[in-house]
């Protein structure tokens, strides 16, 4: 037995934080969010040489053929960066692709195809928008789809639950209080589906597990930067972090957050390994660590202060990332639902 | 990552759960009380004698002599634990005496007290807290004047487990008072039948006496009794602690005890609908399910640690912070899907679950408090694993 990261696992995790700290740092981060499309296009052109973009497409379709696990590592890397990537949307409609769409799996591998993601039908139907089949025709609303630049195809979730493949959309941007990822409202006007695949509880439970493993990393981001921030703030002539006041906050940051980092490893093992409560593991961390972290958010902010309010540390993109991720593909009680169901605990 | 055992271990969990299943009619039950009934005692031989405990303990003093493999360890308690088969004794003698005289104890203390410990047939009880000193254990101010080759004992002692039980104590008391607080203490083992001692029921909020008070007066004992080295109490007292935090917030433990709730929740119902129907308290039992999950990773985590002889970090600091604050939320939420069944305690018709919601509820308080309170473990895990400063003493005036 062995709950531990492998060499190799350990390796591709400092390959990734290393691309990361010198290619997305926060300099990097302000002007994304300033619309500059030339910080934008260099982050992503680095990430996708580094061929993350095909790392959970199976390697009979020319991708590295590697697992979750290592999906949720990625993530959690650009998650500490407070980085924008494609690299969820291609996870995630690798999934989904990857059981009977191979040639669409193998564009992601390659590059030739980049997806986005319009699911929100799986997670929260809205009165006056959503997208309808008929006859292999796409018409209606997505809202808050994840549409990388670039992008070819988007992966669409009708009202039945079952997703198709589109080429042709309409986009209007939906502002968000991250401005450092996009979000946009879809609008398809009969558009053809081109491939199309059966609901699929996995796709959404995929797509949940990613976003804790986000939140996970810009956690972990906030603590490491309240500890150190702690260690050199100093007030009646002593650092702060010398007051238990202050010290305590920091312990029960890290000690909610250790074992969700390994609620989020055993999710993706279980995910990889096809156990039975898979499913219901990766949606209870999602829910958990949408938890743990609004709960680090919030705490590490207090922690720097009044200069945790403010712009000038740019602390408040990991705040917002993380506020992001907990409303993503369902709000904690929505998720936590889904949970229940899974395991029979919901009258039918 | 790999959690799947392989085919010899596979095959060692099937020879515990054999021998289990095989034996249980020797196993005690709950009517078979007193902490030596000769039943129980058959039963620890038994064990010992098939390697279900003291499994790692050298033959000489009484153990089962194996290597040391803490995955057969862990199958071992998972097997106790899914045959709900009588547990091998534990208590301070065992779980804490017995570590710290292997590593520190002298030959004669050590064929002395292990094996007989070890048999349940001698019974211990630790002397470490005292009123003033609790969370500042250094504190203690028990006194052991030499006289002699004796010490002469005065003071007292608090939460005190099983000391009307224990034959023996193993105490921490001053024998240096001039020295700094850290250095002028001995960790002294004696008789609790030594004249002059009297023992105290302690009865807290669940209304048992789960601790005393011990009170030492002119209490004449051998100095031959000190583990170590005099005035190097405080140092032995620690190899100890760390054997007792271990014992808090098992993963394993919780688990089976938020499945009772999920059990509860199904079975029960509150005007006319069952608890797990009702969306709110589902809510909530989700959530702690999550933090329950986290919990078992979190000591899977632990054990890879352990297995490979490294140390756990801050995966392994915040267990018993977690952990015992975990277990007193699911009994929490279990005395809430009650309703107002859930504030019936001690004995009557409607008692659900013979009232074990509500003690847990004031004991899993305790166990927050007690073994370095949530504020010591906070201190610990900020600066242990999280390289903050200690908080400065304030200056002498």
């Amino acid at each position: 037995m062995e709950f531990a990261l492998s060499e190799d696992q350990r390796m591709l995790q400092d390959s990734i934080s290393g691309f990361l700290k010198d290619n997305a740092s926060l300099d990097t981060i302000r002007k994304i969010a300033d619309g500059n499309a030339e910080a934008k296009a260099g982050l992503d052109a680095g990430l996708a040489e580094m061929g993350i973009m095909g790392l959970y497409v199976p390697e009979a379709m020319g991708g590295s053929g590697l697992g979750l696990l290592e999906a949720c590592l990625v993530q959690e890397a650009l998650g500490y960066t407070v980085a924008p990537s494609g690299f969820l949307a291609a996870t995630v409609a690798a999934d989904l692709l990857a059981k009977d769409q191979a040639t669409y799996a193998s564009g992601i591998a390659d590059g030739e195809k980049v997806f986005g993601l319009a699911l929100t039908e799986l997670a929260s139907r809205r009165d006056g928008s959503g997208v309808t089949a008929d006859n292999g025709r796409l018409s209606g609303t997505s809202l808050l789809a994840d549409v990388p630049t670039g992008a070819t195809h988007v992966l669409v979730a009708d009202t039945s639950g079952a997703c198709h493949v589109a080429s042709g959309w309409s986009a209007k941007p939906m502002r968000t209080i991250d401005r450092t990822r996009t979000f946009q409202e879809l609008a398809f006007d009969g558009v053809a589906a081109e491939a199309s695949t059966q609901s699929d509880p996995s796709a959404l439970a995929v797509a949940r597990l990613l976003v804790a493993a986000d939140t996970l990393g810009a956690a972990q981001a906030m603590i490491d930067k309240a500890v150190e921030y702690a260690k050199e703030r100093k007030q009646f002539g002593r650092v702060i972090g010398s007051f238990q006041a202050v010290k305590h906050l920091c312990a029960e940051m890290a000690a909610k957050l250790e074992p969700a980092r390994a609620l989020v490893w055993h999710a993706a093992y279980a995910m990889d390994t096809k156990d039975p409560e898979a499913l219901v593991m990766a949606n209870l961390a999602k829910a958990h660590l949408a938890e743990v972290g609004t709960f680090v958010a919030k705490t590490a902010t207090e922690v720097h202060g009044g200069m945790g309010f403010t712009d000038l540390l740019g602390l408040h993109y990991w705040f917002k990332r993380i506020g992001v991720n907990r409303q993503l593909f369902g709000s904690p009680e929505q998720v936590r639902q889904t949970a229940a169901e899974l395991q029979g605990l919901v009258a039918a | 990552m790999e959690l799947n055992l392989s085919p010899e271990y596979e095959a060692f969990r099937q020879d515990v759960n054999r021998i289990l299943t095989e034996n249980s009619h020797l196993a005690p039950g709950p009517e078979d009380r007193g902490m030596k009934h000769p039943k129980r005692l058959a039963w620890q031989k038994f064990l010992i004698e098939n390697g279900l405990t003291a499994r790692t303990i050298p033959k000489e003093y009484g153990g089962y002599g194996a290597e040391p493999d803490l995955l057969k360890s862990r199958i071992i308690a998972e097997e106790f634990a899914r045959t709900g088969i009588a547990r091998p004794m534990g208590g301070q003698g065992i779980s804490m005496l017995v570590p710290t005289l292997l590593e520190l104890g002298t030959p004669e203390q050590k064929e002395a007290y292990i094996r007989p410990t070890l048999y349940g047939e001698m019974i211990w009880c630790q002397g470490y807290s005292e009123p003033g000193a609790g969370s500042d254990l250094a504190a203690v101010r028990t006194a052991a004047v030499e006289d002699g080759d004796d010490f002469i004992i005065n003071g007292q002692k608090i939460w005190t487990s099983t000391a009307k039980q224990a034959d023996m104590i193993f105490c921490l008391v001053r024998t240096d008072p001039d020295a700094k607080k850290h250095e002028g203490i001995s960790y002294v083992l004696f008789s609790m039948e030594t004249p002059g001692i009297e023992v105290r029921p302690l009865v807290d909020m669940t209304e048992n006496a789960n601790f005393n008070e011990v009170f030492f007066t002119d209490v004449r004992v051998p100095q031959s009794g000190i583990v170590f080295e005099k005035n190097k109490g405080w140092q032995v007292a620690n190899a100890t602690l760390t054997h007792e935090r271990g014992m808090l917030g098992d993963p394993n433990a919780t688990k089976a005890r938020f499945l009772e709730l999920v059990e509860l929740m199904k079975a029960e119902t509150l005007n006319g609908e069952r608890l797990i129907d009702n969306p709110l308290l589902r809510d909530r039992l989700i959530k702690l399910q999550g933090e329950v999950y986290a919990m078992q990773a979190n000591g899977l985590r632990v054990t890879t640690a352990s297995l490979k002889r490294e140390s756990a970090g801050l995966a392994g600091l915040i267990v018993k912070l977690q952990g015992c604050e975990l277990n007193h939320q699911i009994a929490g939420l279990a005395i809430d899907a009650l309703g107002e069944l859930g504030i019936l305690y001690g004995e009557g018709d409607h008692l659900r679950a013979d009232g074990s919601w509500q003690w847990r509820y004031m004991y899993d308080l305790g166990l927050i408090i007690g073994g370095g309170t949530a504020q010591i473990q906070k201190n610990i895990i900020s600066e242990r694993g999280l390289g903050m400063p200690r908080e400065p003493k304030p200056a002498k005036v």
